[in-house]
């Protein structure tokens, strides 16, 4: 089991992470956040591998990986 | 569940004022994680340079100084000499590094001060509004060369780490880029291979980082990382050049 935190007001909306994750467990919300972006977004599942390719590549250091 | 990858220390957790999907803030990370795990966070002292960059210090959680355009590595060389026990890095653009600074890298490294350097080459003056850089690829559209970068008028991609490897003071140089989480984790190892040669006085060292600038390629930040890896790459390889 494995999961990220994503902090979504500090995230930019350039969605590298939903290009890198292996699972396609990330992607853009919805709303929009106070940066008038659709932040990125992780839908929990037993399939997240706690890689931490997410966290890797964010420009913003929004992400956190639990494992 | 047990936290395996969290914000480091020496970075602040607030929004920096880079672009969505500038390597900028991605090199900004990994020096901060590297400083923690090599705990020196309170003995570093980061010279931040003029470019898209140039407020680093307020995004670092360590002692910064700030250089006039292109100077980092002499202003680095003053503090180093009279601070020999401390960590000193210079972050610059290739506009900083390579283009108004060109004379002061050539003589830090030529004298081999004992200093950490780290390149970011992104082919292009971002702060400025995306000019030609010395490191524009040949072809490549600009502010300044809005037909492509003609050679036969502006002259060939600047081989700045090419030709400080011919220095024999200078120990190591690595080009590395951050085109994708595989490349980013070698850039890591670069980076701190470079530190830790400060470190054990080994003497000048340079990592020159392939880094998207989304906003002047006028690219989404996937799309830039894709022209790194098929584009820029081939005129900059990848790999330790000394
Ligand atoms: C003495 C001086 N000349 C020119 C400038 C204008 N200027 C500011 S940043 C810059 C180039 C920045 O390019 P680079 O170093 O590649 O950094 P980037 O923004 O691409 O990260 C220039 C020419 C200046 N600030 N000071
Ligand atoms: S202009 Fe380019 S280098 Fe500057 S912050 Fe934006 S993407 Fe980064
Ligand atoms: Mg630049």
């Amino acid at each position: 089991m494995a999961k990220i935190t994503i902090n979504q007001e500090k995230c930019k909306g350039c969605l590298l992470c939903i290009a890198v994750c292996p699972k396609g467990l990330i992607s853009a919300d919805k709303k929009l956040n106070s940066k008038g972006v659709k932040p990125a977004r992780f839908t929990e599942d037993p399939a997240c591998l706690g890689c931490m390719m997410c966290a890797v590549i964010c420009p913003d250091c929004c992400i956190e990986v639990y494992k | 569940m047990d936290k395996i990858y969290s914000h480091p220390k020496s970075l602040r957790n607030i929004s920096t004022h880079y672009c969505p999907g500038c390597g900028h803030g991605i090199a900004h990370r990994i020096i901060a994680e590297i400083i923690d795990e090599l705990g020196i966070r309170e003995r570093t002292i980061a010279l931040a340079p003029v470019g898209c960059a140039v407020i680093a210090y307020d995004y670092w959680n360590f002692d910064c100084s700030e250089a006039a355009h292109g100077r980092a590595l002499a202003v680095a060389t003053g503090i180093k000499r009279i601070h020999p026990d401390k960590i000193v890095f210079t972050y610059q653009g290739d506009g900083d590094l390579a283009a108004i600074g060109t004379n002061e890298t050539i003589h830090a490294a030529n004298r081999g001060e004992n200093l950490t350097v780290i390149f970011i080459n992104n082919a292009i003056y971002g702060m400025t509004g995306g000019q030609m850089a010395p490191t524009t690829l040949a072809g490549q559209k600009t502010a300044t060369t809005p037909l492509g970068r003609d050679v036969s008028l502006q002259g060939y991609p600047l081989k700045i780490s090419e030709m400080l490897a011919l220095l024999p003071a200078v120990k190591y140089i690595e080009r590395v880029s951050l085109h994708s989480p595989q490349e980013i984790i070698k850039t890591k190892k670069a980076i701190k291979q470079a530190f830790e040669n400060q470190i054990n006085n080994i003497g000048f060292s340079l990592v020159e980082v392939l880094s998207p600038c989304p906003t002047y390629w006028g690219m989404s930040p996937k799309q830039a990382l894709d022209w790194i890896k098929e584009v820029m790459v081939k005129e900059f390889p990848l790999g330790k050049i000394k």
